[in-house]
């Protein structure tokens, strides 16, 4: 069985899926636990900084991209917890699956073609080279 | 702050903090240079600035892993007064700027960051972006073909290394080979030892030359006031972006003073004024510094750096800073801001605009930003000076009830008197200022002015729905309801 599930997220309709195929491993499991991961990109740190400057949270935005995401954890009634971090998004995922322990993460595939993956770099092959659990890419 | 505070903020990460310092030096020494160039001053003004702020900033800055050094946007400031004066002023300018930072930081002014709206920061950073750009094109006047090829070469580097490998930073590999391959080919392209005068020396303490008189004050007054607030704008926005990237909290007040004390001493040694630097402090935490150690080796390497590679460095052709100061703007430009501009409210876009017009038009960063914040007041003064006013018949038409809706002010009174009809054929009417709020003296003239005339006419007037505040204004001052009342009171 798989109890500690790490789901990484942007947000994303891509992330969303990965979040259905989450859930579907905690069925009958009343010992299942998903923690939501969600990387800030310490490249985008600049323009977020500037297009929230003076509104009230800059994290509350942050966390509003979980929304969808949360309501749906909540309606399947899983016991869940969120954990938003700072980095790069694919080394700071692999580092957090490994210090902890998963016994599976979860993420989404941005279904990008290789030349965008040449050059954007793609989140879910590092996480699945380098995390030393199961990983699951939602297509 | 405490002891155990004070080391984690020091020791807390000494290798990271003295790998990333060092990344950072070496990124700093083609920028201390560039922006010297841009101001006008000889390269080791910017360098001795960097030298001198980062490590002074490293002990008495409120944001640790923060890199300040000489910069773009304090260098655009001063160009006038460095062509008008010369170099002497700058040192004295750079002193009082760091004065004013330091009476800034005493009195934490840091707090009124908040009355400079969003789209006035991303007007700045955009302005600064394109005049760094514009002010490297200079350099292309009377070049040959090669001073372009070199460029485009540096800007390959800078763009396509990166794919291949992060252990390097590719504007560094850029410099050296551009540089190698200029002094192999014997090209005649210009060097930075062709802009000026670049020591092995140490920077000394030495006083300003120059008339200690009111003169001298008039004359750099204005480029310090300027120099003050471009150096916190910028410096306040940078450690806004290291809070995040860090996911900590930091001092602004504290940085504020530090700010200054560290202008103030590079401006005894010899120094331009200088400030944060965005791209800096974000090469330096995603190298892994977060720390005060990371912000003094950069500064103590930049140092060492100098006095080693001396040579070498005035051999730097042109067009390799050229091709860093493009990738410079480049970062610098907030281009998510273009993608949303037709999103952002009209307004919004506006201040934008006109800032970044602003700005290249007098070529100076405080007057846009001045320009900015004012027409946003006058925005938002217009936006909130709506005021809805409307009205129901109530008792069988005797009685006639005015709701107001919204803020009533000096901008919005004449709006509201104009809302009423004061021919009614109705005994009594209340205004209902419920959903109101009186905010200044007008307010209260125009409730006078409202009441009196219906007075005037007969009918009988009750004001209600005061909040709290409201009523202690018109308590004070409206002359309506005490006896013998009349208009023209006010």
């Amino acid at each position: 069985m798989f109890d500690k599930i790490l789901l990484a997220s942007d947000g994303s309709e891509h992330a969303i899926r990965a979040v259905e195929k989450a859930l579907f491993l905690t069925r009958n499991n009343s010992n299942a636990f998903i923690e939501v991961v969600y990387v800030v990109d310490r490249d985008k740190s600049k323009a977020d900084v500037l297009q929230n400057w003076n509104a009230a949270d800059i994290d509350l935005k942050r966390k509003e991209k979980l929304a969808f995401t949360e309501q749906k954890l909540k309606h399947a009634g899983v016991r869940y917890q969120i954990n938003i971090l700072h980095g790069d998004p694919g080394p700071s995922i692999v580092k957090h699956a490994n210090e902890k322990a998963f016994d599976v993460c979860v993420i989404g595939s941005r279904g990008l073609n290789s030349l965008q993956e040449m050059v954007l770099g793609s989140v879910s092959h590092k996480v699945a080279k380098r995390a030393n659990c199961p990983v699951m890419i939602v297509k | 702050m405490n002891l155990s505070a004070i080391k984690q903020s020091w020791f807390g990460n000494i290798k990271g903090d003295i790998l990333a310092g060092m990344v950072v030096a070496l990124a700093l020494i083609p920028e201390a240079i560039a922006f010297s160039i841009i101001a006008g001053v000889d390269p080791m003004v910017g360098l001795y600035a960097s030298f001198c702020i980062a490590v002074v900033i490293a002990f008495v800055g409120g944001r640790p892993g923060m890199i300040s050094a000489a910069t773009g946007a304090m260098a655009l400031v001063m160009v006038t007064l460095v062509a008008e004066h010369g170099l002497q002023y700058l040192l004295a300018a750079t002193i009082l700027t760091g004065i004013i930072q330091i009476v800034m930081g005493i009195f934490k002014l840091a707090r009124f960051m908040k009355f400079v709206p969003r789209s006035v920061m991303i007007g700045f950073v955009n302005a600064l972006a394109i005049l760094i750009f514009t002010s490297q094109l200079q350099h292309f006047v009377g070049e040959s073909w090669q001073m372009y090829a070199m460029v485009a070469g540096a800007l390959a580097i800078i763009y396509i290394l990166p794919r291949f490998t992060k252990a390097v930073p590719a504007p560094l590999v850029a410099i050296v080979v551009i540089t190698l391959i200029a002094v192999y080919t014997g090209s005649e392209v210009r060097t930075v030892g062709d802009m000026g005068e670049l020591t092995q020396a140490l920077p000394l303490f030495l006083l300003p030359d120059i008339p200690l008189n009111l003169e001298t004050l008039m004359i750099i007054f204005p480029y310090s006031l300027a120099l003050a607030v471009v150096g916190l704008l910028e410096s306040l926005l940078t450690a806004q972006i290291v809070d995040d990237m860090t996911d900590t909290e930091s001092d602004k007040n504290k940085e504020t003073k530090g700010q200054g004390i560290a202008n103030v001493v590079a401006g005894f040694f010899g120094g331009m004024a200088g400030c944060a630097m965005i791209g800096q402090s974000v090469i330096n935490v995603k190298s892994g510094g977060t720390g005060r150690l990371s912000t003094l080796t950069a500064g103590v390497f930049l140092m060492i750096l100098i006095m080693v590679f001396n040579d070498l460095l005035v051999q730097i052709p042109m067009a390799a800073l050229v091709g860093v100061m493009i990738m410079v703007s480049i970062g610098t430009f907030d281009w998510s801001s273009l993608r949303h501009l037709h999103l952002m409210p009209k307004t919004d876009a506006v201040v934008m605009v006109v800032t970044v017009a602003a700005v290249v038009l007098t070529h100076n960063l405080s007057i846009g930003v001045l320009v900015g914040v004012l027409l946003s007041a006058i925005f938002f003064a217009a936006k909130i000076s709506k005021v809805h006013v409307h009205s129901l018949q109530v008792e069988a038409g005797r009685k006639k009830v005015y709701v107001v809706t919204g803020q009533l002010f000096f901008a919005s009174v004449n709006e509201f008197v104009a809302s009423f009809d004061y021919k009614e054929s109705c005994e009594e009417i209340d205004i209902d200022l419920k959903a109101a709020h009186l905010w200044d003296d007008s307010a209260v003239g125009a409730i006078d002015k409202v009441v009196l005339k219906y007075q005037d006419n007969g009918t009988k007037v009750n004001i209600i729905g005061l909040n709290h505040e409201s009523s202690i204004l018109v308590e004070k001052r409206a002359v309506y309801n005490k006896p013998d009342a009349k208009a023209a009171n006010h």
